[in-house]
């Protein structure tokens, strides 16, 4: 699966350094879905790594800089999981035409690292055959071998490697044991697999009997099934305990990203605030001091604060999905999906929508029919992103009491968010609907899905996701949120008269914010949030830093002052409507870019963009007036 | 292992009830989507058990040659079972 590591949004990291001195390798990691492929390219590579999208097509491409001891550059390149090299999706294309050398702006590999699980080599070993006609020097990787012995499994990899005629190097990627070899590989002088006699590799069975027949050859026992993956199921897909715990779990991770992440976000805040602070006292009285510290730290800072929630979010996404969990998760959710008219296929790409909709609406190139793709698309903005999450947090501290609900387990906040969440989730399902009984309409393709024993997941593995997603999350704040903040800020202080800068309400961002004022008064929103609505068709958390530049010109910095201002400012209506507008809008460029790359054209993304903002407008102003009525 | 044997019923995978084995025959899907499933492991001669299901039985996981895949029921009504399971070979 790959849900949030997907997430890695445009752009890549650090640069891979040129060497001039050393022509540069390439090597290729192949294998199949769940053979541990990536968790053996984080151990290779560590931070060394880079991520980006093949040109031409948006399947990521990951790309990172292995150690080796001869001091070569060698570059490795993580390839989509495939069953064959036979290519019917996207992913699988783009496997096919990197090893082919057929792939535009990326060199044909040198050498392949070829990764199978030794805990199931009769399916996994029917990759090498396409793999090894490929006649590239391949090194044949079984991973999980300490699965295999663990579960009285047993392989002798020499006789493997004599009947293959390539090296094979039995390893725990996870633990890091056994990588010698690969490493060694990677740097030394490479070698053709000598030519031997492969089936007919159209023919699946045939090819099976082959994979069979060499395992016998090389003393494969396979191991005896996971007994503790057998027992967990009893649980998790327990017909009344595994949607109990499914509901548990989900109401855990709501509860926990508000109870554990507060004081970790406190101290963040305090940080924040007290610097600005200092630098306030410290810069000499003068316009750029005023910018620095009221737009800058008002605008940047009061995002950066939800920096920890953020990652709390990702540390639960990453544990749940490596160790296997997610997989269940996605089977029992799999009835809701086909009666939104959805096939399983759809599930990971909304799943991922959770963190972010640009990989999710990338990831479903996997779907082969083109209108559940595109139909996919369509929902997934809806599906709760990260980036609403600062905005949700914010109005609901500030307009939410805290009181438990169900003695400990959850209180009305994590209530409230998740309730947004659902919302969120209910508008993709009848959206979905509403396009499958129309106009994508169509015959669904069989859901099929590997269950993944379970497995424990490494500290290693979900800290390199988390740091992926701290630089990004960052990035962010100190591109689009800072630009926007610095924009906001002179747009307050124009126009200038008489050496002062005008009333809030008199400068231009004000005038603007005064105008639009009429249009979304009925929702119950003032001009200062109109302003913050514009500026978060950039990004939704945008607007969480441009109240915070607002009113931090109006002598606030920190979150504890935004919440009272707020709720100065706003009533009750106004804020659940915000909440709901939030839930439903597609305030974000980037996922308006992606959809109309995606889609091919302007046709969908507009028809989206017009569908959703009408839903958030009219939500917004029901939830206004219930709200309104109701407390009068 | 609980092998029933007064079936003459389990036609297809679908028809298997949890813990039941059967050995496959044929798969009656397009060409492509029965490719895949031979890649996982369903081909005509393998033992295929069913395992764990969603609530309300469907999908259900299958075991087939040491791996475990969720299958829909409208995928696994087209997955032909030989006339006596648990009985082959």
């Amino acid at each position: 699966m790959n849900t949030p590591r997907a997430a890695s949004g445009p752009g890549g990291g650090i640069d891979l350094p040129a060497a001039p001195h050393a022509p540069r390798r390439f090597v290729a990691l192949v294998g199949p879905p769940n053979s541990g492929k990536s968790t053996l390219f984080n151990q290779l590579t560590g931070l060394r790594q880079k991520v980006a999208n093949f040109p031409g097509v948006t399947v990521e491409e990951r790309r990172g800089l292995a150690k080796v001891a001869s001091g070569k550059d060698v570059v490795l390149i993580d390839l989509p999981g495939v069953y064959s090299l036979v290519a019917r999706s996207e992913d699988e294309r783009v496997t096919h035409d990197v090893l082919m050398g057929t792939m535009p702006g990326t060199p044909k590999p040198d050498a392949v690292l070829l990764v199978l699980d030794a805990t199931n080599l009769n399916r996994n070993l029917v990759l090498a055959a396409p793999v090894l006609a490929l006649g590239l020097p391949t090194i044949v990787v079984l991973n999980m071998a300490d699965e295999l012995e663990a579960r009285g499994g047993d392989l002798d990899p020499e006789a493997l490697a004599t009947r293959l005629g390539a090296p094979v190097a039995l390893v725990s990627a996870s633990r890091g044991e056994g990588l010698e070899p690969v490493v060694e590989f990677l740097g030394g002088e490479l070698g053709v697999p000598a030519s031997l006699e492969l089936p007919a590799l159209h023919d699946i069975p045939k090819c099976r009997q082959w994979a069979a027949r060499l395992g016998d050859e090389a003393g494969y026992s396979p191991p005896a099934p996971p007994v503790w993956t057998r027992r967990l199921d009893g649980v998790f897909l327990h017909p009344v305990g595994g949607p109990a715990v499914f509901v548990l779990v989900v109401v855990a991770v709501f509860q926990t990203i508000f109870t554990v992440a507060r004081p970790l976000m406190d101290l963040v805040d305090r940080a924040v605030s007290s610097s600005g602070a200092w630098l306030g006292a410290h810069l000499p009285a003068s316009l750029f001091r005023e910018l620095v510290v009221g737009g800058i730290w008002g605008g940047v800072g009061s995002v950066i604060v939800f920096l920890p929630q953020i990652l709390l979010l990702f540390l639960f996404l990453g544990i749940l999905e490596d160790s296997g969990y997610l997989a269940r998760a996605a089977l029992i959710a799999d009835r809701t999906m086909s009666r939104a008219g959805l096939q399983g296929k759809s599930f990971l790409p909304l799943l991922s929508a959770y963190a972010c909709a640009v990989p999710a609406v990338l990831s479903t190139r996997t779907i082969e029919n083109k209108r559940d793709r595109i139909a996919t698309i369509l929902i997934a903005p809806f599906m709760t992103c990260s980036a609403r999450l600062p905005v949700y947090t914010l109005i609901i501290a500030a307009f939410i009491p805290e009181r438990p609900l169900l003695g400990p387990v959850l209180g009305t906040r994590a209530a409230a968010l998740l309730g947004l969440y659902v919302l969120g989730f209910l508008a993709a399902f009848g959206t979905a609907r509403l396009l499958k009984s129309s106009v994508l309409r169509s015959e669904g393709a069989p859901f099929l899905m590997e269950m993944p024993p379970y497995r424990w997941p490494t500290l290693r593995q979900i800290g390199l996701r988390l740091y992926d997603r701290a630089k990004i999350f960052l990035r962010r704040a100190g591109t689009v949120i800072l630009a926007v903040s610095i924009a906001l800020w002179i747009l307050s202080n124009l126009p200038f008269a008489g050496g002062k800068p005008p009333a809030m309400a008199e400068s231009v961002t004000g005038t603007v914010g005064r105008a639009l004022e009429p249009l979304v008064a009925p929702l119950g929103f003032d001009w200062k949030i109109a302003i913050g609505l514009v500026t978060s068709l950039a990004a939704r958390e945008v607007i969480v830093g441009t109240l915070g530049t607002i009113y931090g010109l109006e002598g606030d910095v920190n979150s504890a002052g935004l919440q009272a201002a707020l709720r100065h400012d706003l009533a009750p209506g106004g804020a659940v409507a915000l909440l709901v507008f939030f839930a439903f809008a597609m305030q974000c460029v980037s996922t308006i870019a992606v959809v109309r790359r995606e889609t091919g054209g302007w046709r969908w993304p507009a028809i989206q963009f017009a569908w959703m903002t009408l839903l958030a407008y009219a939500g917004a102003f029901v939830a206004n007036r219930l709200v309104t009525v109701f407390l009068a | 292992m609980r092998h029933n044997l007064k079936t003459t019923a389990r036609e297809t995978l679908a028809d298997l009830r949890p813990g039941e084995e059967g050995t496959l025959d044929a798969l009656d899907l397009p060409a492509g989507d029965a490719r895949r499933l031979m890649e996982l492991g369903f081909i005509p001669g393998a033992r295929v058990s069913a395992g764990r299901a969603a609530p309300g039985g469907d999908p259900r996981v299958f075991r087939v040659d040491g791996s475990e895949i969720a299958l829909r029921r409208a995928t696994a009504r087209h997955i032909r079972l030989r006339s006596a399971p648990g009985a082959a070979k």
